[in-house]
């Protein structure tokens, strides 16, 4: 962690900003088409993708050993001859590894000795209907269960309801909660629909202290897409431009490509700037898009295009 | 090329260079000669077009003469009967395969454009090119269903196309696309700096079997383009370029019944307002100014921020820009690439450093040796600052601060243009009221920037007349099928006594300025014969007159905000006034033209309220409205024959749709129009709405036609036409030549709008 961590701010509403759609849409269609990534820097910035990805597993069917094969692809993400055909020193390793909170404590130690933090879901997820003392609890049993961060969840009808005082006590309790261990809020996006409700969840869940904004549980109708990102970044600039304070940033949900990657990061380059392209300032939750990434780092050392069934399953 | 870890530590783009292969291929089949009659010339005195980028050449091209030009419009007029004679749907399908290949040919296009204007391959790619495809395919449908949607018109015949080198195959599919359409043949001139993609184009009309002569493209500088505007065998002149070009093409084209579309230059406001998202707003001052390095005619140059936001805009606004990539055109990750030649670097240079010598604060983005200019900003910049009224053409806004919406508009309309504007806010009742009041052919709300084949494009004041685009666009290339009627000049004006007696009790004809009877500035009257009998006296009316009138019309001007309904109500008073009135009036006319203006004002009384605008289907989430607005104070010259039935024939279509006129009346018996005044004034027709002055017409005219607070000029004497035409061009006023004054219809309310296209993006 290069920065201090956002210690937040009293709850402040007269900063929300409303956000016009179709000029965030344009802006979100335009900037991904102004750049481009050619041979090795692209082959670089895939490489800086899996450093910031949080690999997930958050599915009904999730067992110790599902969870510990996971792990395994955190430790070793790509194939020994690709790395060695890269010139890398030493194999990559993901930012972190995202799981429900009962599986922390095989991942913990499925990742001992690897430095790749143990992430964990928690309050609820996804919706987060469950009274606050039992959604605080969760928290507690993950952090003490070793997850050193927690992806929390909002609850929605605080932001449709224009409830900010609610939101923010209770993000704010959950904070308290995490102690040491690092909180993303999720402000699943896909159910506050507007972005001018996405501005000012993301205005809130700042306030109230979170060390991260994401956007979606991955269950949501709509997950991750550009123009909320780029609302979310606009946020983060936002608050830092007026306190000063540093907010990292996690897409999750429906990205799937090599290229999703490169996209979001063209983002989090033009809009917050290099820092925000570091894993301590940026994840990518995701838990497909590491295979597509690994093909095409693969395509890049060969010439020939990859196939799913010669590489490693997360 | 760094290792990985060092493209890691610092996570850069990298170079992301476009192949030039194919377009250096075709490149090589220079020098290049002029297309005329369906093949190459050969080359004839070449000059070089170059990449300014790299300040290499590129290729050589013929310098257009007289006789290339004579040549061109010969081998157009020859292809003209034929191509005119074609059922629409037959042309539809040449420009249907024109688009189609240039879709086949899209990156070539993208390349040779970004090689030869400076400008980023990936603009070209997704804006030019695309843009350019769409013109023709808009038109094909045009073409298809000419007969069926505009009865009573014929194509002018030959047109003589010029254009400019900021967008260059993509003002040729304006130009040349809807010529076609109508069945009109082509000469077409593109610009010096950039002849190459209209050259590509030739070879695609090839392909395309377009017919011999239909399209020839003549290279070369401004020589070329005045010999093609002089040509006698010219029918039409559609300019786009520079308003001091456009200027002297309205000079060279008066009187020469050349039919002539303008678009020209600007200097469009972008407003933010208060309530505006600011990081949108300031993505549309990048869409704004910073596309296509700023040489774009309808740039939001003039950055109008409410004061309340202007600090936190600016910081936004430094920062974008200090994420601009400045840089090689060809490269894939270039925001901003070459300015088109070093002479329009050194003015873009010359007029900041101009600009901060006015006390301009200057921020600029990142620099690059070469043709090129850095992303610019000239801060606490005010009216008076030349960098606000001078159109740069190159990356470089002005910001400036506004206090209410009011003044907004106030500054907004402080120019001398007006193409575009762009206006931000989330308040759409604030942001349509701004709509309304700007004076400008194209809006944008909380967007810039925005094209589509059916949208129209153009400009009022002196960013020029006529629209590109959509039914609007079809008519700039097409005419009436009437002959127009035979004319006799005017009676000598005799201001001395004459010794003929007056028959009958005098009555005292005054003129009638700003509602009231006014006597004529020089003291003096002339006399009105019928025949060998002195009808009575006219006021002796002079520029003065004529400048009074016209500040009485503009006093005027809340007409022009009343519903069509309450402006028909006038009329209908008014049409019920004459009638009333017959009587007396027959007294000055025969009671058949009596009888002709008193329903001519029922018939606009019934029209004042259904020359409706159009929604036009342009792109998915966006309402494009295409509104027909006044012009504003309009100019009237009357004939000489049926002298009361002219002038109302004149007035009342003008009037019906909200403009302020001031009618020069028939010189040589003016009093039937002046006994009007009685009419007007007790037909409840606000004061200034109608204003009308009698004397000698061709000076009174000449002053009028020269007013530059005068906005359109309709000229029903077609011995002032070509004076009229010359002397519009001090503001570039558009000159109807009225083919028949005493008739009613259609032609009238067109000519008495200009189109206002307002595109509003939406979305929750």
């Amino acid at each position: 962690m290069s920065h201090p961590r956002n210690p937040g701010t009293p709850l402040d509403c007269t900063s929300f900003v409303r956000v016009n759609r179709p000029a965030a849409e344009r802006r979100a269609a335009t900037l991904v088409a102004r750049r481009s990534l050619k041979g090795a820097h692209q082959a670089a910035w895939l490489l800086n993708a899996i450093a910031c990805m949080d690999l997930t597993t958050l599915a009904g069917d999730d067992t110790p050993d599902r969870v510990r094969r996971l792990c395994a692809k955190a430790r070793r993400p790509l194939a020994d001859e690709i790395v060695a055909a890269l010139g890398l020193e030493e194999m990559p390793k993901t930012g972190a590894v995202c799981v429900y909170p009962t599986l922390v404590a095989p991942a913990v130690a499925a990742l001992a000795g690897s430095g790749i933090p143990v992430a964990s879901v928690a309050t609820g997820f996804p919706a987060g209907l469950m009274p606050l003392e039992l959604r605080l609890a969760e928290i507690r049993y993950a952090v003490d269960q070793g997850a050193q961060e927690i992806d929390i969840v909002i609850t929605r009808a605080h932001v449709l309801g224009g409830d900010w005082a609610a939101l923010y006590d209770e993000i704010a309790a959950m904070r308290a909660a995490c102690g040491p261990a690092h909180l993303k809020a999720i402000l699943a996006t896909g159910d506050l629909v507007t972005l001018s409700n996405v501005y000012a969840a993301s205005v809130v869940a700042m306030q109230a202290g979170a060390d991260f904004i994401k956007t979606s549980t991955g269950k949501e109708g709509v997950n991750a897409t550009l123009p909320v990102g780029l609302t979310m970044c606009r946020a983060i600039r936002d608050y830092r431009a007026a306190t000063g304070h540093i907010v990292g940033f996690k897409p999750a949900g429906g990205m799937k490509t090599a290229k999703d990657a490169l996209n979001w990061q063209i983002l989090m380059r033009e809009e917050l700037g290099r820092d925000w392209l570091r894993p301590d300032l940026f994840r990518l939750g995701a838990s497909s898009m590491l295979a597509d990434i690994e093909r095409q780092l693969s395509h890049h050392v060969t010439g020939r295009y990859a196939a799913h069934h010669r590489l490693a399953l997360a | 090329m760094p290792s990985l870890s060092e493209i890691l530590a610092t996570m850069e783009y990298g170079p992301a260079p476009e192949s030039e292969s194919l377009a250096r291929d075709w490149l090589a089949r220079g020098p290049f000669g002029h297309f005329i009659n369906g093949a190459f010339t050969a080359p004839g005195a070449l000059f070089d077009t170059t990449n300014p980028a790299r300040n290499e050449v590129l290729a050589q091209v013929t310098q257009g003469t007289e006789q290339d030009i004579a040549a061109a419009v010969a081998a157009a007029r020859a292809a003209f009967p034929a191509w005119s004679g074609l059922p629409g749907a037959a042309r539809a399908r040449y420009l249907y395969a024109i688009a189609r290949q240039i879709q086949k040919r899209e990156r070539l296009f993208a390349v040779l454009e970004a090689l030869d204007n400076g400008k980023p391959l990936r603009e070209a790619r997704d804006g030019d090119i695309p843009l350019a495809v769409r013109h023709f395919y808009h038109h094909a449908g045009w073409a298809e269903l000419l007969a069926e949607e505009f009865p009573g018109q014929r194509p002018h015949g030959v047109c003589g196309q010029i254009i400019p080198w900021n967008f260059p195959l993509l003002m040729l599919a304006w130009k040349i696309a809807p010529a076609l359409a109508a069945g009109n043949t082509v000469v077409l001139k593109p610009a010096e700096y950039t002849p190459l993609s209209a050259l590509l184009f030739a070879e695609i009309c090839t392909e395309a079997g377009l017919p011999a002569g239909v399209v020839n493209i003549v290279t070369g500088d401004g020589a070329t383009g005045a010999a093609l505007v002089a040509h006698p065998g010219v029918d039409k002149i559609a300019f786009t370029g520079s308003t001091a070009v456009g200027r002297e093409i309205r000079r060279a084209t008066a009187g020469t019944a050349k039919a002539l579309t303008l678009e020209l230059g600007g200097k469009s406001p972008l407003l933010v307002f208060a309530d505006a998202d600011l990081d949108a707003a300031v993505e549309g001052v990048v869409d704004a100014i910073w596309f296509n390095q700023g040489e774009v005619c309808c740039a939001g140059a003039r950055l109008l921020v409410a004061e309340a936001v202007a600090a936190p805009f600016a910081a936004k606004l430094r920062a974008r820009m200090d994420g601009l990539r400045l840089g090689d055109p060809l490269d894939k990750s270039t925001d901003i690439g070459a300015i088109v030649h070093p002479r329009q670097l050194a003015r873009i240079r010359d007029l900041v450093a101009q600009g901060v010598a006015a006390g301009g604060v200057l921020y600029q983005g990142q620099g690059r040796e070469g043709c090129f200019h850095p992303p610019s900003v000239i801060l606490e910049v005010s009216p008076a600052n030349p960098c606000f009224t001078e159109e740069i053409f190159g990356p470089v806004a002005t910001l400036t601060t506004f206090r209410t919406p009011q003044e907004a508009v106030e500054l907004a309309n402080n120019t001398r243009y007006g193409l575009a504007a762009s206006i931000w806010s989330e308040n759409l009742t604030v942001a349509m009221d701004m709509a309304a009041h700007i004076r400008a052919g194209v809006i944008w709300i909380n967007a810039t920037n925005l094209f589509d084949a059916n949208a129209p494009f153009g400009g009022m004041r002196e960013s020029g007349f006529g629209r590109e685009g959509a039914r609007a666009g079809m008519l700039a290339y097409l005419r009436p099928l009437d002959a127009p009627a035979p004319h006799a000049g005017p009676a000598p004006v005799l201001a001395l006594p004459q010794p003929v007696a007056i028959t009958g009790i005098d009555r005292t004809h005054k003129l009638y300025i700003g509602g009231a009877q006014k006597r004529a500035d020089s003291g003096q009257s002339y006399s009105v014969r019928r025949g060998d009998v002195l009808a009575g006296h006219a006021p002796l009316g002079s520029r003065k007159d004529i400048r009074n009138a016209v500040e009485a019309a503009h006093k005027a001007s809340n007409w022009a905000r009343m519903s069509g309904h309450a402006r028909a109500q006038v009329l209908y008073f008014l049409g019920e006034n004459l009638a009333a009135r017959a009587a007396a009036l027959e007294e000055f006319a025969p009671k058949p033209e009596v009888e002709a203006a008193i329903a001519r004002a029922f018939y606009y009384a019934a029209w004042a309220d259904k020359h409706d605008g159009r929604v036009q289907d342009t792109q998915s989430g966006h309402i494009t409205l295409a509104l027909q607005e006044p012009f504003g104070v309009m100019g009237l010259i009357c004939p000489e024959e049926a002298p009361l039935l002219a002038c109302l024939s004149l007035v009342l279509p003008a009037i019906a749709l909200g403009n302020r006129v001031v009618a020069v009346c028939a010189q040589s018996n003016p009093l039937p129009a002046l006994e009007l005044a009685q009419v007007f004034a007790c037909s409840d027709l606000p004061g200034g709405v109608v204003n009308l002055v009698s004397g000698p017409k061709a000076d009174l005219a000449q002053t009028l036609a020269a007013h530059e607070d005068v906005a359109a000029l309709w000229c029903a004497a077609p011995e002032l036409v070509a004076m009229a035409e010359r002397k519009s061009a001090a503001n570039l006023k558009p000159v109807w030549a009225v083919p028949d004054a005493l008739g009613q219809g259609r032609d009238f309310l067109a000519a008495s709008v200009q189109t206002k296209t307002v595109w509003v993006p939406y979305g929750a």
